[in-house]
């Protein structure tokens, strides 16, 4: 099961996090700082496996921005990378040929992308066109919504 | 940072444009793009941390003020809490808003619906107590026609939900599962297996529903039953290997490429599913060879169908490689498994091979062959300019380290410990270390410099254990005295060759260890006299950096030391200087110090030369002062009092009136002396010398049945401070120490290291040839089976002599002697209860002898307060069978029993009836009925033998059907031990037959009142598993046997005890009669009434196994004194407890 995952820019700032399992936040923010200072540290060559405290860290960089997954002991790395890579072409897909800045300003459309996505730190759907046809249908169905209070 | 501004001026228009676009929903998207963009611009555009805070809060503080006016609309409190959501991530608290995102999640619409829950699910963990207001919105939502309402509540509950409001969705998540589209099942899966994981009792009932989704036509259905079965499974793998088939089946499917093609992932067929599939079968298969035997074909196809192509296929190799090793193992496979991890190890991507690494270290336990082959990578890797790798790669060495190639790897691993700063990792790595040279030291002096390393690297964070164990170990010794000295001779010489180096800064730990050492072992010395080790120490003490625990320690070493030598100047600087201290400890070890050297032979004999390991008899109840207690009793001091006592009474003076005179002086008369100071109430009737000896020999007592692990070490030195934490003691990592002589064998490296380096390539190679023909020494072919096996049995040198074992076998013969005094015979003991089916039987013996259950039901039924209706009934019903006339009409009257036959009555009866007959001479309590249903009942009993609990199960299929696989099980927890195996299988019950079960329990740890439960689980024919559950209360007094001692042996056991508690409570006027009182607990605590000597008595016990408790009780005015004492340290306050209990209730 995921633990949290992150996302921030190579300058250390946030962009999006997403815990599930219920921390603190006191504990949350020391583990964000901890964390990306670790990861920011890493030279582009290394290997995107950490192992951080007791759990696996999974990290990758897309241009200026860094996925960052915690994991527990009996999950897979690699797939989790691909996981990774997942949510970055939803993303894709989403906004069309996404960028850092698509992020920091819709970011409530990437948290729900990613809520279609991962459900309580498991992957959910794993059909691109599946997880998109949900987040449309959701779009769409709130224009309804709208007319239906309106009315 | 600049080209991210610039980036953000030019993509904004057409950001705005492009969300048109994409979302439809064009008017609220602009004017939340411009808020929150202005925002995030601005603060894009500051320079320092400071003006963001500025900002921020004045950010928050307009935001706080819009959400709290009544007049904003809904559509600005979505765009606010968007707001709010970004600066709680920018690590501001807006918890003024929290109430208003619950708020919109309940009023909103779509739209906002969705921010709110997102608002919800990203602010409040899953204990915020402003969750419950959630929990109607959610079931509003689970109940409406709206496809995507469903959706936002079932995500919702899937991230945050309040446990205990689970059974409120529970029925409408279950319903959900029917559903036609197959999106809204899947969620509901997953909902549930949220559930299942915070709260797995409550989705026991459907766990047949979960079967359902595992067929379900849809993928995503099933892929999402998946992860409840691999957590299922990895708690209880073995009730779920009938479904290993079906996982198979799914897997070749998956692997065939039957899936649609959207779960493709770079054309590889839903690689996620296939993992999950994976790792499922390698918890089915662990250690079963008849399961693993179904997973094998499947296995190898995956093998051989994952191309190398993608990182994803390599995921699924490296999991495949995993299940192959995890299972029952088959040679083909673990070929060409162990060919596929080559594959990872000699990949120059670096992922792969960190995985590679990773999968060696899993396996090299069952193969080391495997290491020897990737031998040059390994060495290669640990030279990676990747700390992980390197890492990794110490952690594979620490796997194959034996007696042979131990001192390469410890100091690979010292070299990498000097780099790294991070704590976890030093924090594990030193622990291996010092596990490494304590199993395979090759030397003496090897070891003692490998451990000085670690003390001083791993300094003061490193698990309290290390110092302790390898203070434990110098002390025990091993089989060789003479190694020993040398030991310990070697550490001596080390210790204060490092002392002498000049400003030299050692972890306190560091410097602990040393200072017990030297004190303990320096008189090994030939040549130095302890005048010299003394003024080092002096020089350790006055220096600054040293904590108050420290000194203390080097203090103890002091005194040990000048207890060797006549007369010293710096003992005598010291005790000066410390007599005026501010810190109290360190002034009282300074006048220890000097009283002890006015008398040399006391100091002697306190402070004998290298007997730490002895015991010292120590008098922990001072007995010796009884005398000087009493006379100051008799000159009018009042009685002492412990802590707990003078603060209870505190409390009570506050509320009552005090109407015993103050001042009373005591006499020392017999009936008064019970209750002075710590004279023991059994002294009464001894005389003062003897109550002396029989202190000692008591104390010798509990010091053996105290002892356990390393506190020994520190019990026996009465002056050692005991260890602990201090949160004053430095955290901080002390640098490692440049001083070569500090570590010397890791800077030898370092050079060669270096020379290395400036030399050829080729001779680089040939380093590395020889590192590994040093590191992978002893891994050859031949003996690589019986290696790991050998070194083990071997090369433990330095394990630890069985001294503890020794002890311990002595304390359980000494425990034994207390116990074999016998329990007072079965009148004394039994509930009233069972004096009531006593006086049964005698009235009426028409055919209840024959079954002396009929009895118990009768008397359980006239106990009705414990019992169900339904089981009155079939009490009465069953009691009908024996004819007791009085009773007939009643079963009459009452209901006929829904299902049972008679038949299986009757057998119940007869077997319970031989059963008891064979216990017959045990207390025991009523047949109670746990649980029940049409096909089958289970009633259990407490059997209160001498010597544990026995708790007897009978399972009585009612049906005419057989029951199969029937298996009960004991929940494990932390509060019992069940002797026997906590479960049991029966292949087959027959038709209205009875079955009985039992079970020894012992109390693991102390409670009043614990549930113990369980399950039982059959098969009907075919039909899947039918679990009942059932628990059954177990109290304290279930576990309370009486002790019968003599007066005597009460005493003698009154003064060796430390732990103590007294309580006075009042008593009705029934009980002032002292006999009555005792009566009371007599029977109801089942204590042994040792003796009564006037108003006081004395009452022995002991809980199960073998601890006892003692109770002194003094009544006196409608008061009593209860003092309880015990080598526990809490039963007294559990059986006090219970005492109130009964006293209250008569």
């Amino acid at each position: 099961m995921m633990r949290f995952m992150l996302l921030f820019s190579r300058q250390g700032k946030l962009r999006l996090q997403k815990w599930y399992l219920a921390m603190s936040d006191k504990e949350r923010k020391k583990m964000v700082r901890e964390l990306m200072q670790v990861v920011l540290a890493r030279k582009p060559k290394m290997c995107s496996f950490l192992e951080w405290r007791d759990l696996k860290v999974v990290y990758k960089r897309y241009a200026s921005l860094y996925f960052c997954c915690a994991i527990e002991g009996q999950d897979n790395e690699l797939i989790t990378l691909e996981l990774i890579h997942r949510y970055v072409e939803l993303l894709d897909k989403y906004f069309g040929s996404v960028c850092e800045l698509d992020i920091i300003f819709n970011f409530e459309k990437a948290y729900f992308i990613l809520d279609e996505f991962l459900m309580g730190g498991d992957v959910q759907d794993t059909s691109k066109k599946s997880v998109l046809k949900a987040i449309e249908q959701a779009d769409l169905l709130q224009e309804d919504g709208k007319e239906r209070n309106v009315q | 940072m600049s080209d991210i501004v610039e980036k953000t001026l030019t993509a904004l228009p057409g950001l705005f444009l492009q969300h048109q676009a994409a979302g439809g929903s064009g008017v609220p998207r602009v004017s939340v793009s411009s808020r929150l963009g202005s925002l995030i611009r601005s603060i894009t555009a500051l320079t320092s941390k400071h003006e963001e805070e500025k900002l921020i809060q004045q950010e928050l503080a307009s935001l706080k003020a819009t959400v709290a006016a009544p007049n904003t609309t809904l559509r600005l409190m979505k765009e606010c809490m968007v707001r709010l959501i970004y600066c709680e991530m920018l690590g501001y608290e807006s918890s003024f808003g929290y109430i208003h995102a619950i708020k919109l999640a309940q009023q909103g619409n779509l739209l906002e619906k969705r921010v709110g829950y997102l608002a919800v699910s990203l602010f409040l963990h899953e204990n915020h107590e402003l969750l419950l207001l959630l929990v109607n919105t959610v079931v509003k939502d689970l109940q409406s026609t709206n496809l995507v309402e469903v959706c936002m509540a079932l995500t919702i509950v899937s991230q945050i939900f309040p446990r205990e409001m689970i059974p409120a969705v529970l029925p409408l998540i279950e319903d959900k599962l029917q559903h036609s589209k197959e999106i809204i099942r899947r969620k509901a899966v997953q909902a549930l297996y949220k559930f299942h994981l915070i709260a797995p009792n409550q989705v026991q009932h459907i766990h047949v529903k979960f079967r359902k989704a595992l067929c379900d036509r849809d993928v995503g259905v099933m892929a999402a039953s998946l992860h409840i079965y691999l957590r299922m499974i990895k708690e209880n793998p073995s009730a779920y290997k009938d479904l290993t088939g079906s996982f198979v089946t799914i897997l070749k499917q998956v692997v065939g490429g039957k899936l649609p093609v959207d779960f493709n992932y770079h054309s590889v067929p839903a690689p996620w599913l296939q993992i999950q599939l994976l790792r499922i079968l390698g918890l089915l298969g662990k250690d079963d060879p008849r399961t693993s035997e179904l997973t094998y074909d499947v296995l190898d196809e995956s093998l051989r169908r994952a191309e190398l192509s993608h990182n994803i296929t390599y995921a699924i190799l490296f999991e495949c490689v995993h299940t192959i090793y995890t299972i029952y193992p088959k040679p083909e496979l673990l070929e060409k498994a162990a060919r596929c991890i080559g594959k990872f190890v000699l990949s120059p991507k670096i992922n792969l091979k960190y995985l590679g690494l990773k999968a060696l270290t899993y396996v090299i336990q069952q193969d080391p062959n495997l290491a020897l082959q990737h031998q040059m990578t390994i060495i290669e890797c640990l030279d990676h300019p990747d700390p992980i790798i390197k890492r990794e790669t110490l952690e594979l060495l620490y796997r194959i380290t034996n007696a042979q190639n131990v001192s390469v790897i410890v100091q690979k691993m010292l070299e990498y410990l000097q780099q790294s700063k991070e704590e976890y990792i030093i924090i594990s790595l030193v622990g291996k270390i010092a596990e490494l040279a304590e199993k395979y030291a090759p030397g003496n002096e090897w070891f003692i410099q490998t451990m000085n390393a670690v003390f001083s690297v791993g300094g003061d964070v490193m698990h309290p254990d290390i110092p302790n164990n390898f203070l434990r170990l110098l002390a025990e010794g091993f089989d060789d005295e003479n190694e020993d000295k040398q030991l310990r001779l070697y550490a001596v010489q080390s210790y204060l060759s490092l002392l002498e180096i000049e400003n030299a800064l050692y972890p306190q730990r560091f410097l602990q260890v040393m200072s017990w050492v030297l004190g303990e072992y320096s008189y090994l010395l030939d040549k130095g006299t302890p005048e010299i080790i003394i003024t080092k120490l002096y020089r350790l003490l006055i220096n600054k950096s040293t904590t108050s625990e420290t000194k203390a320690w080097i203090m103890a070493a002091v005194t040990k030391l000048t207890s060797q030598t006549h007369s010293s100047k710096t003992v005598e600087k010291l005790i000066q200087e410390f007599s005026v201290s501010l810190d109290t400890c360190m002034r009282q070890h300074a006048f220890e110090l000097k009283h002890l050297q006015e008398n040399v032979e006391l100091m002697k004999s306190l402070l004998p030369v290298d007997k730490s390991c002895e015991d010292l008899v120590v008098d922990a109840s001072l007995s010796f002062l009884d005398g000087f207690v009493a006379e100051g009793l008799d000159q009018g001091a009042a009685p002492y009092k412990p802590h707990h006592q003078r603060q209870e009474e505190k409390l009570s003076q506050g509320k009552v009136l005090n109407f015993e005179p103050y001042g009373l002086s005591f006499s020392s008369t017999m009936s008064s002396s019970g209750c002075t100071g710590r004279q023991s109430p059994a002294g009464i009737s001894l005389s003062s010398d003897v109550s002396g000896n029989s202190a000692e020999t008591g104390q010798k007592e509990t010091n053996s049945l105290k002892l356990e692990g390393v506190k020994k070490l520190w019990g026996k030195e009465g002056y050692l401070p005991k260890k602990e934490n201090k949160a004053g003691s430095s955290p901080e990592l002390q640098p490692i120490a440049q001083d070569s002589t500090l570590v010397e064998n890791v800077d030898q490296m370092i050079m060669k290291k270096d020379q290395s380096q400036a030399l050829h390539h080729s001779e680089e190679e040939a380093e590395k040839q020889r590192l590994a023909s040093t590191l992978f020494v002893g891994l050859g072919s031949e003996s690589a089976v019986s290696l790991l096996g050998k070194t083990d049995t071997v090369s433990h040198k330095f394990r630890r002599k069985s001294k503890i074992n020794d002890t311990k076998n002595r304390e359980v013969t000494s425990t034994h002697n207390i116990n074999c005094s016998s329990f007072s015979p079965l009148s004394n003991a039994p509930y009233e209860d069972n004096d009531h089916l006593n006086s049964f039987q005698d009235k009426e013996d028409i055919g209840l002898k024959k079954c002396s259950l009929g009895s118990e039901f009768l008397e359980s039924g006239l106990k009705s307060e414990s019992l169900t209706e339904l089981h009155l009934v079939e009490n009465f019903s069953a009691c009908s069978l024996s004819p007791p006339s009085l009773f007939e009409d009643n079963s009459m009257e009452i209901f006929h029993p829904p299902h049972p036959t008679l038949s299986s009555f009757a057998n119940e009866i007869s077997l319970t009836s031989s059963l008891l007959e064979e216990l017959n001479e045990h207390v025991h309590s009523d047949l109670v009925e746990l649980c029940n249903n049409e096909m089958l009942k289970v009633s259990s009993c407490k059997i209160w033998k001498d010597d544990c609990l026995l708790l007897v199960w009978l399972i009585v299929n009612k049906s005419s059907l057989e029951l199969k696989n029937m298996n009960l099980e004991i929940t494990s927890t932390e509060n019992f031990k069940i002797l026997e195996h906590p479960g049991f299988c029966f292949p087959v019950i027959e038709a209205e037959s009875t079955k009985s079960i039992q079970h020894h329990v012992q109390m693991e740890k102390l409670f009043t009142e614990e549930d113990l439960s369980g399950c039982v689980k059959y098969k009907v024919e075919e039909d899947p598993y039918i679990q009942l559950e059932f628990s059954i209360t177990l109290s304290l007094l279930d576990f309370i046997r009486p002790m019968k001692i003599c007066t005597e042996d009460f005493g003698k056991l009154w003064l060796s005890f430390a732990n103590d508690v007294k309580q006075n409570i009042k008593i009705s006027d029934s009980q002032a009669n002292l006999p009555f009182a005792l009566k009371t607990l007599q029977q109801k605590l089942r204590l042994h009434i040792v003796d009564i000597i006037g108003n006081e008595g004395i009452l022995a016990c002991h809980l199960l196994p073998s601890v006892p408790c003692l109770l002194h009780l003094r009544a006196h005015e409608g008061m009593a004194a209860l003092w309880f004492r015990s080598s526990c340290s809490t039963l007294p306050d559990y059986l006090l407890y219970q005492c109130q209990k009964v006293m209250e209730e008569s």
